[in-house]
């Protein structure tokens, strides 16, 4: 029931999308912008020869520094959030550093680290982590005392207090903050494969855009499109599966 | 087995700016299998006298002792039911309850067992596999006292535990911790903000002095327990000698009356 509602609603976004980029194609009259049923037509054929081991391969970029990056941060900033000593150390780092745009990073990245897969991921992974970072550590903060003192009073050790309390109180934001990230994390993954590198669905798109294909072009941002949409949704469904709690009671 | 000596303990919170002692010199002694009530004016410490004898608080001076052996972590046979219940809402009815025993280790076969009797007979069975947040207020009171019952503690410390109940689904419960206590003779601290609960419940009725809180006074109440007792007048008696106690440590003038509507 749940998902057929979704996958209607998906559906009918669609629709809307398609219809606006048909009329704002009609308006622009652009080569540039082509309509919808030519770049579409584009993505059908293409999408199996040439597009998808594009796809494949900047999917495993995404998911591969998404990983990376929830692995370490979110640890980390549970610890830091929960220890008001190792804050004390860790914090003015963050503060130092979160608001530095890392996104610089990229020319010494592909110094350190060559064209390929590996800076691409470093700097996503880079980007992600802290965003991940700050989320656990404010969630972390925000636990109640009540739930942390219960299970003290049960004779809780340290860590069965993570694993009963801190650990799934703050799931919930770290997975928010893992779905505004596929956003971030897209956009950087096409800036760094459109500046370096010749693999990947941003370096189809910026390739299709030097070859004037504009109609190819465009088939490259539709998969772009659909790899942050299957991204966004897993995470979605994974969430539901995990925190099944958050639905309960409303 | 479990008797709970409270020898002179004060206890300060050390704030950012500024400390507040919570106890003064707060002395008790509390027999094996008895069951007090405590009552006093809102803030004076009735929370942290709990905590201190669950081994959360540390005294700064003095002792808690539990079964012949000072607190200084919690203690494996004693139960704390906190005044928001301590219900995790991210799991499950059954696991709530199953919760003190998952952290003591109790194998998953005993402790399914333990679990399910302890629901049953506290009227959730049916309700194990939902969320706290689908419960009543009357149902997850119940399962705060499901996951202190399953762990088979010889003492029951309880921190207003039926404040946020309706009179009916109050007095129920009220019934239904006076059978347990019948049934399992536990030793019990009650913290109330309710005269009549206090007297229902409480073998002896400790008054607290307003904040920091020492004993001002303890009721003995005898007839805790016998059946019918709500009824008599001996109860109405000792309710009066309570208020006009309460009332002498200027307990009624302040948000601690609210209770008593
Ligand atoms: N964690 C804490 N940090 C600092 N001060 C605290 C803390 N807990 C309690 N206090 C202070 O200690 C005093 C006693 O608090 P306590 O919670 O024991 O009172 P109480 O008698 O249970 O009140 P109530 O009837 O309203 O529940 C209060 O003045 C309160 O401000
Ligand atoms: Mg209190």
């Amino acid at each position: 029931m749940g998902w057929l509602r979704r996958a209607i609603g998906y559906l009918g976004a669609a629709a809307a999308l398609v219809a606006g980029w048909w009329l704002l194609a009609l308006i622009v009259d652009s080569p540039a912008l082509p309509g919808p049923g030519l770049a579409l037509g584009d993505f059908a054929t293409l999408f199996f020869s040439d597009l998808l081991p594009e796809l494949g391969v900047s999917a495993w970029r995404v998911v591969a520094s998404m990983a990376i990056s929830v692995a370490l941060a979110a640890p980390l900033g549970l610890l830091v959030g929960r220890s008001p000593r190792l804050d004390a150390v860790v914090a003015p780092m963050i503060f130092l550093t979160y608001p530095v745009p890392k996104i610089v990073f990229l020319p010494v990245l592909l110094v350190l680290l060559g064209i390929g897969g590996a800076p691409k991921i470093a700097l996503i992974a880079l980007i992600v982590f802290f965003q991940i970072l700050v989320t656990a550590r404010d969630a972390a903060r925000q636990i109640p005392a009540a739930s942390v003192l219960s299970v003290r009073s049960l004779g809780a050790t340290r860590s069965q207090v993570f694993r009963h309390v801190v650990v799934p109180a703050a799931l919930p934001d770290i997975f928010t903050a893992l779905r505004i990230s596929t956003g971030t994390a897209i956009a950087v993954l096409f800036f760094s494969e459109s500046i370096a590198g010749t693999s990947g669905v941003g370096y189809y798109i910026i390739d299709a855009w030097s070859r004037i294909a504009y109609s190819e072009m465009f088939a490259g941002i539709i998969t772009m499109a659909l790899l942050g949409v299957v991204l966004y949704e897993l995470l979605e469904m994974a969430e539901a599966r995990v925190c099944a709690w958050t639905r309960a009671g409303r | 087995m479990a008797r709970v000596e409270v020898r002179d303990i004060s206890v300060v919170y050390e704030g950012a700016d500024r400390s507040v002692r919570a106890l003064d010199s707060c002395a008790l002694d509390v027999a094996d299998g008895e069951p007090i009530a405590i009552i006093g004016p809102s803030g004076c410490g009735k929370s942290t006298l709990l905590l201190a004898a669950a081994g959360l608080v540390r005294p700064s001076a003095g002792e808690v002792l539990v079964g012949g052996r000072a607190v200084d972590a919690p203690r494996l046979k004693t139960a704390l039911i906190l005044q928001d219940f301590g219900l995790l809402p991210w799991k499950t009815v059954f696991h709530n309850a199953a919760l003190g025993l998952e952290i003591r280790g109790v194998a998953g076969a005993e402790r399914a067992r333990l679990v399910a009797e302890a629901l049953e007979r506290l009227g959730l069975a049916e309700f194990a596999s939902a969320y706290p947040a689908e419960l009543s207020g009357g149902m997850r009171q119940r399962l705060a006292l499901a996951r202190a019952l399953a762990l088979d503690a010889d003492t029951l410390l309880m921190d207003e535990p039926l404040s946020a109940l309706d009179a009916l689904t109050r007095e129920d419960l009220q019934g239904l911790l006076l059978d347990i206590w019948r049934q399992r003779r536990h030793t019990a601290m009650l913290v109330t903000h309710s005269i009549e609960e206090a007297v229902f419940l409480g073998r002896r009725v400790v008054v607290l002095s307003p904040r920091p809180g020492r004993v001002a006074a303890v009721v003995d109440n005898p007839e805790m327990g016998a059946e019918g007792y709500r009824e008599t007048s001996a109860f109405y008696e000792r309710c009066a000698e309570l208020r006009a106690l309460l009332a002498a440590e200027g307990a009624l003038h302040g948000a601690a009356a609210g209770g008593e509507a």
